[in-house]
């Protein structure tokens, strides 16, 4: 009896969507989350860009202008934990939530409740990282790698905070990883067969994977950098029998599937936007499904490659150079792949595929410097220079970034029912990867020509550079605006966008109207 | 599987819980941070209250949160599918738990078969033998670390009986399971007893023996790796020997409500499978600690 009341009266407000502040608060509807984490993202998106800029800012003269080293420091270190932690990851968890459901065919996340934990843990992570910057000694400043004995011995009051705010984001990551697997292996529609998945799902899946693998590696880590520091233990203190480079073994363990689990589902938002424009099939379906799974597999025997001049036993170091290397075989055969769908495609290049083209390149650009970093005895020249800088934000702003740019674009006909502003949507594109390329190319060479990352100063020979760096900087920074005005012109109107915006497109989440409606797939549609 | 038959996956109405349990790890990591600082420079703070609110919060809503789920199903609107669901995610739950004592694993092998043979001397770490720590000693356990603190090693006989306790704990909760798939309510609730009681008992003998080993082995928190490594990795399985027990209470409780079918015990199984983990963690933990 109970049953079949409480299940009419779900029914009764079935499309009926909650109003006003609650709507948000006790969510359980995957778009909604999506729309918060994306949303989230791009604040934190802007926060740690605003301090990327007060780096620009001080590193724009040589000498000392502005800020103090010690502020610079945590300057970069929040930079790079708002970034990882804040913008990328979230952001990439939010387009989960929005489109995993509607690509599968599943009328909602497999765990909703859950899934709205994951998200509003998130915040208050950030507000206890931000709270530790106004203690008296200041915030972490140890750079987002926390090496020890910088974070133990020679660290500030505040780390506490900040291994506390680490466990929360690490339960918030395990808990979305948990209901994206479990959503993907249970939830897809009838016929929806495993390699018939849109690649965003698959790279998705196996980035999950990743997730659950290493973040608890990281919560171990900074359990021991707390009982380090305030316990007097010595995990990381050759004086108590520890090392503290069994620190950076276990911090890279983490980092390195860290570093791909922001850049696989990158992979796939590409793979499905490249089909679309070039009216194509993706070339090469199935190997890019193995390639992803080769380079998640490959991404745990890798870790020590960031640890060439820590020093290890030299078997230990070709190993992990030549692991090193063979992940470049799984990632050519994707940047193939894409070159492929596009060769004698019917090409339109609306802006979702203006970012992704530059994806390709900048990202094949970053994944080369990549190659020449692992190459061990080079390695030791490149270590902790601008060039190990240039390199990681080619793959992160103008690959992992650009293709979450890319997405918005590309789904936001779906998420808010109008098209976007095409032209300003162009403006933004070429003022970013013009910007971008000012920013971080000339990283390559003052860091090959031996200038240290994170410090505040530096030697006279490089500062031509920097301020053209700087420049750069502070133009990508203000191109950014630009795509906000994008996104609010967008969601307050604009022209009405239909079920599929774009002619090639193809899957599930293009049969439902625009805007994607409440409840999508309430019964499962039949996937032929 | 087609449309015909097709149990409707239930998406549960909005809810406040996960919201109040953001405000809850909010304020215990919060208030745990401060407790830690403040206990750090010796000084009383309000650190301590703010982590036991968060924990009272949390309290909370794991009872509203559990209290709603525990509903659902029994007025049946799980399907077999959101069953798969529950089962799914507990499995990758575990998964994570491995790995996070993997980590803290992996600190124990490295510390034992490379940080202190290369501080004795070993690989091609000959000098920082000879010139830092001279009179250092590689050995394991590491009862002299190179900066001097001493201490005595923990011997397996206290250990060893309550690995036997804990591997007990794992048959009889597996006969308990086969009660529960037999119906056998009787044996299902005598069964659960004995597996919470052995659980108790584990760890009221692993308090004992933190008690001796502060006591009169002078092994601590802060007596180098070996005590380090001792602590950390028996302290969190002790933990998790805890948060099973408690789900194990819970289940025992709502075996005794008349809960649960031979088909349909998820909480049940969730437990089962968390306790099973628990002791399986434990025997390694025990072989690499203690004995070898």
């Amino acid at each position: 009896m109970s049953t079949v009341t409480t299940a009419d009266h779900h029914d009764a407000h079935h499309d009926h969507k909650p109003t006003g502040i609650k709507r948000w608060l006790f969510t359980t509807n995957h778009k909604d989350i999506g729309s918060l984490y994306l949303l989230f993202a791009l604040a934190m998106f802007f926060l740690g860009g605003a301090m990327a800029m007060v780096i620009r800012l001080e590193l724009f003269q040589p000498g000392m202008q502005f800020v103090e080293p010690q502020f610079f420091n945590q300057m970069t270190t929040m930079h790079g934990l708002i970034m990882v932690f804040g913008a990328v990851m979230p952001a990439f968890t939010g387009l989960a939530n929005w489109m995993i459901p509607m690509m599968i065919g599943a009328p909602d996340m497999a765990l909703p409740r859950m899934n709205n934990w994951s998200f509003w843990i998130l915040p208050f992570a950030f507000l206890i990282l931000i709270i530790s910057m106004f203690l008296p000694g200041g915030g972490p400043d140890f750079g987002w790698t926390f090496y020890a004995p910088l974070s133990t011995t020679y660290s500030n009051d505040s780390t506490a905070l900040f291994v506390f705010a680490i466990h929360i984001m690490g339960i918030s990551s395990i808990m979305g990883a948990i209901n994206v697997i479990v959503t993907i292996v249970n939830m897809r529609a009838p016929g929806m067969t495993w390699m018939k998945l849109p690649l965003f799902v698959w790279t998705w899946l196996i980035t999950a994977f990743l997730l659950i693998m290493v973040m608890p590696v990281l919560a171990g880590l900074v359990t021991m950098v707390l009982t380090d520091k305030y316990f007097a233990t010595s995990f990381f203190d050759a004086a108590g029998g520890g090392d503290p480079v069994l620190f950076q073994h276990i911090f890279w363990f983490f980092g390195h599937p860290e570093v791909y689990i922001m850049i696989l589902p990158a992979f796939g938002i590409i793979s499905a936007i490249v089909p679309t424009f070039a009216r194509k099939k993706l070339f090469g379906y199935a190997s890019m499904v193995y390639a992803t799974a080769s380079i998640a597999i490959l991404s745990f025997l890798v870790w020590a490659h960031h640890m060439f001049t820590t020093g290890m036993p030299v078997y230990a170091t070709l190993f992990f150079m030549y692991t090193t290397m063979l992940i470049a075989v799984p990632t050519g055969v994707k940047v193939f792949n894409w070159v492929a769908t596009m060769w004698r495609g019917a090409m339109t290049f609306e802006v979702p595929m203006m970012f992704a083209l530059a994806f390709i390149v900048l990202f094949t650009i970053g994944g080369l410097s990549g190659v020449m970093l692992a190459i061990a005895p080079v390695d030791f020249q490149y270590h902790d220079t601008y060039f190990v800088v240039a390199h990681f934000h080619y793959v992160l702003v103008s690959g992992a970034v650009f293709s979450l740019v890319a997405a918005a674009y590309y789904w936001l006909p779906k998420w808010t029912g109008h098209m976007y502003d095409e032209k300003l949507g162009q403006l933004h594109f070429w003022c970013s990867v013009i910007s971008v390329n000012l920013l971080f190319f000339p990283m390559h060479f003052v860091g090959l020509a031996g200038m240290p990352r994170r410090i505040p100063d530096y030697a006279l020979q490089f500062a031509d550079f920097n301020a053209f760096i700087s420049v750069g900087g502070f133009l990508f920074g203000l191109s950014q605006l630009i795509f906000v005005w994008v996104l609010v012109k967008c969601i307050r109107g604009g022209e009405k966008a239909p079920a599929k915006p774009w002619e090639g497109a193809e899957g599930l989440e293009w049969e439902v109207p625009s805007p994607a409606p409440y409840h999508t797939f309430d019964t499962p549609p039949q996937v032929k | 599987m087609n449309n015909e038959g097709y149990q409707k996956y239930y998406v549960p109405d909005q809810s406040p819980w996960p919201l109040v349990g953001a405000i809850a790890l909010f304020f215990i990591a919060l208030g745990a941070g401060f407790y830690v600082i403040d206990m750090s420079k010796d000084q009383s703070g309000w650190g301590g209250y703010i982590l036991l609110l968060g924990i009272a919060i949390l309290f909370v809503m794991l009872y509203g949160w559990f209290k709603n789920v525990v509903d659902e199903s029994m007025s049946g609107l799980y399907s077999a599918q959101m069953d798969r669901s529950f089962k799914q995610g507990m499995s990758w739950f575990i998964v994570s738990e491995i790995m996070f004592f993997a980590a803290l694993i992996g600190a124990l092998l490295y510390a034992r078969f490379i940080a202190v043979p290369w501080l004795g001397g070993a690989s091609n770490n000959e000098m920082t033998g000879a010139i830092l720590w001279p009179n250092f000693e590689a050995v394991w356990p590491l009862l002299t670390t190179p900066g001097g603190t001493e201490t005595q090693a923990m011997g397996w006989g206290l250990p060893l009986i309550n690995t036997m306790i804990l591997i007990t704990s794992s048959i009889t909760l597996h006969f308990a399971h086969t009660a529960i798939e037999q119906n056998k309510r009787g044996q299902l609730t005598g069964m659960l007893l004995v597996t919470l009681i052995l659980g108790v008992i584990f760890l009221g003998l692993q308090g004992y023996e933190y008690i001796l080993a502060y006591r009169d082995l002078g092994l601590r928190l802060d007596s180098g790796i070996y005590g380090n490594t001792f602590f950390i990795l028996t302290g969190f399985h002790g933990m998790h020997v805890l948060l099973g027990a408690l789900i194990l209470f819970f289940v025992l409780l709502r075996v005794l409500k008349g809960h649960f079918t031979a088909e349909k015990h998820f909480a049940f199984q969730a437990g089962a499978w968390y306790w099973h983990f628990v002791d399986v963690v434990w025997v390694i933990v025990f072989c690499l600690v203690y004995v070898f």
